[in-house]
């Protein structure tokens, strides 16, 4: 039955294939992750092994703190612009025609083909003083000279913007599609003018799937790697560039291997909060 | 007679209510509601009856202001609502699918209309409890949506839908998702809570005993999305304004004939005295006279007379409370029902006589 908990072996044989491909490909790496973590650098060599916290002990440093910060607060920043953009924008594709819904998608789905490296220079491009958009506000007459806006805090946030909207409108457009078209208007026929309905009633009744899509666009950009090097200056290059500089370049993999650790218990345990925050809102409401 | 005249009588009899003139709306090419000429007077329940498709619920959409009209006016208590927005109408609606708040109490959800009027407190707390007592769910403002059965949803409905006092009380088949007992039972509690509140209420549905049970005033709507007739219940069941009408409430023997001049008709070679003929029928034209199954008597044999119909019983249908015998008469069908108590003695294959009281035959054009 539906719903029961399965009861023997092979009433748990479908889940097998998943649970080696996750141990495979998630557990495994994880744990050779948090081994070496614990290894020691050898100087000109790789690393040998051992079981030492002097890793962990020197990521307490301003640089890694400034950056780690940095890293969660440019992650949540985005997730709240896609959210705040994407939410009113694919309500508005849900309640459109079919095939004017189908249009929109395919068109956010191809936007999902760009690697982000094209991303990345086309807005480094559109933002530059040479040839980028402010040369057409001059033209305008909107400016007085063309200004160079990339690399930059706001070049960065555009591109990890653009990146994730895609995602933030498909995560959110099933549960959206699936509102009841008489719940907006029940409200309207209570009193409620369309800008109210659509935050007390639209959002309010959708609250855990934006609180969802808030969680997946922060986890999704926080391992932006390529586009924080490319469009934003040294200050906000984030701990996913950090990590890749040691490990690449400096080939102190231990270390890298210690901050990525570190920093997936800061995700994690912020991610953990935020639905323990949202679950604790729907108690209180009972 | 034009409508603005009326309005005119209506305005001193009834102290006015909701007139809608000469309503059109469109989708696309879909032609959804035609013509429509209504007067809806003041507190009283009234049902949009028809099929499904008939039009019925984009009336009431019209009406709630959830979609405008492609021609027409809307107006109550004389004043042209047509062009408002659906919020500022201050009616109150219960929908098909009930639209409760699935995020919100059943306190939060009766108190939404208070709440977004920015009403104090203590009034949307009185108010609520108030209008729990009324549906009869106290204690139960705490509970979520998802904790309630499907009648419960109905009453939290209903008093979400009443909690601002609305200037009229639209339902658009609230109780369709019910089983048939819980059903009946809604029917009369909402007939007598609108008895009690005196409140303009209109129903729309697709059940004929629903409407005959529930309503003052009766809208029959048919296929081809126009208003068949509008009347008190029993005016409609007993003097049908068309076949449609006389086939949509209840059962009607159906016979088709000819004018035969003065009162009467002749149906398969058969001459029979009717009540009233309609003005527009002369000698020659063809009619359809409509007669209700309880107002035929059946006698076993063969007997000659006035309005006999000669035939043969080809079914008995007895059901306990009532008894329904389908004769065969050279050709046509006719069904009459009676009590146990006036049961006729006859069997299937047996001839018998079916009597049709003239008063009873309603002659309808075509």
């Amino acid at each position: 039955m539906i719903g029961d908990n399965p009861i023997g072996v092979r009433a748990h044989l479908p889940i097998l294939y998943p649970a080696v491909m996750l141990v495979v490909f998630f557990v495994i790496p994880f744990g050779i992750m948090l081994a070496v973590s614990f290894f020691q650098r050898e100087p000109g060599g790789f690393y040998t092994t051992d079981f030492s916290i002097d890793n962990y002990a020197s990521l307490f440093t301003a640089l890694f703190g400034r950056v780690l910060a940095f890293s969660i607060f440019i992650s949540a920043f985005c997730a709240a612009i896609c959210v705040a953009v994407g939410f009113p924008f694919t309500y508005f594709i849900t309640r459109m025609r079919r095939k004017a819904q189908v249009v929109w998608l395919v068109i956010l789905v191809s936007v999902l083909s760009l690697s982000a490296v094209i991303v990345a220079f086309a807005w480094s491009l559109l933002l530059s003083q040479t040839a980028g958009i402010s040369n057409f506000f001059v033209w305008l007459g909107l400016m007085e000279a063309p200004a160079s806006w990339s690399p930059g805090f706001w070049a960065l946030t555009c591109g990890m913007c653009y990146i994730a909207f895609p995602y933030t409108v498909l995560v959110l457009y099933p549960p959206l599609s699936r509102l009841d078209p008489h719940l907006p208007e029940a409200a309207q026929t209570l009193g409620a003018s369309p800008v109210t309905t659509f935050f007390t009633v639209v959002v309010g009744s959708l609250r855990s799937a934006i609180v969802a899509t808030l969680i997946m666009v922060f986890a999704f950009t926080l391992g932006t790697y390529l586009i924080p090097t490319i469009l934003g200056r040294p200050q906000h290059w984030t701990l996913s560039v950090l990590i890749t500089d040691e490990a690449i370049y400096r080939s102190n993999l231990p270390f890298a291997a210690a901050m990525s650790v570190f920093f997936m218990i800061v995700s994690l345990a912020l991610v953990g909060l935020t639905m323990l925050v949202g679950k604790g809102e729907r108690t209180a409401d009972r | 007679m034009p409508l603005s005249a009326l309005r005119g009588v209506a305005v001193g009899f009834f102290m006015a209510g909701l007139f809608l003139e000469d309503i059109h709306k469109q989708f696309g090419s879909v032609v959804a509601v035609q013509n429509v000429n209504l007067h809806i007077p003041h507190g009283r329940f009234v049902c949009f009856l028809g099929p499904s498709g008939c039009g019925k619920t984009t009336l009431l959409r019209l009406i709630a202001g959830l979609e405008r009209p492609s021609r027409g006016r809307i107006l109550l208590e004389d004043l042209d609502i047509t062009e408002q927005a659906a919020h500022e109408r201050h009616f109150g609606m219960v929908f098909q699918s009930l639209a409760l708040f699935p995020h919100l109490t059943v306190g939060e959800n009766i108190t939404y209309s208070l709440r977004i009027r920015k009403k104090a407190a203590a009034d949307c707390q009185r108010r609520m409890d108030e209008l729990l007592e009324l549906v009869r769910l106290p204690g139960y403002a705490g509970r979520h949506i998802s904790q309630l059965s499907g009648g419960q949803r109905q009453r939290v409905a209903i008093a979400r839908a009443l909690a601002i006092e609305p200037r009229l009380f639209l339902l658009d088949e609230p109780l369709s998702a019910l089983d048939a007992k819980l059903r009946e039972d809604m029917q009369l509690e909402l007939r007598l809570l609108q008895h009690r509140l005196g409140i303009t209420t209109i129903l729309v549905t697709h059940d004929q005993r629903e409407a005959m049970t529930m309503s003052d005033l009766i809208v029959v709507m048919g296929s081809d999305n126009q208003v068949h007739q509008v009347g008190t219940p029993l005016e409609i069941y007993r003097h049908p304004a068309d076949t449609f009408v006389a086939d949509f409430l209840g059962n009607s023997n159906l016979l088709k004939g000819t004018c035969s001049g003065g009162n009467r008709v002749t149906v398969s070679g058969n001459s029979l005295i009717v009540g009233t003929l309609p003005e527009t029928v002369a000698e020659g034209n063809a009619i359809t006279v409509s007669i209700r199954p309880e107002d035929i008597s059946v006698v076993a044999g063969v007997r000659e007379g006035q309005n006999h119909l000669q035939g043969r019983v080809t079914f008995v249908r007895d059901v306990g409370s009532s008894v329904e015998i389908y004769l065969d008469c050279n050709g046509f069908q006719i069904i009459s029902q009676s009590t146990p108590k006036s049961r006729p003695a006859v069997r299937q294959g047996d001839s018998a006589t079916a009597v049709l009281p003239p008063s009873a035959c309603v002659v309808l054009t075509a």
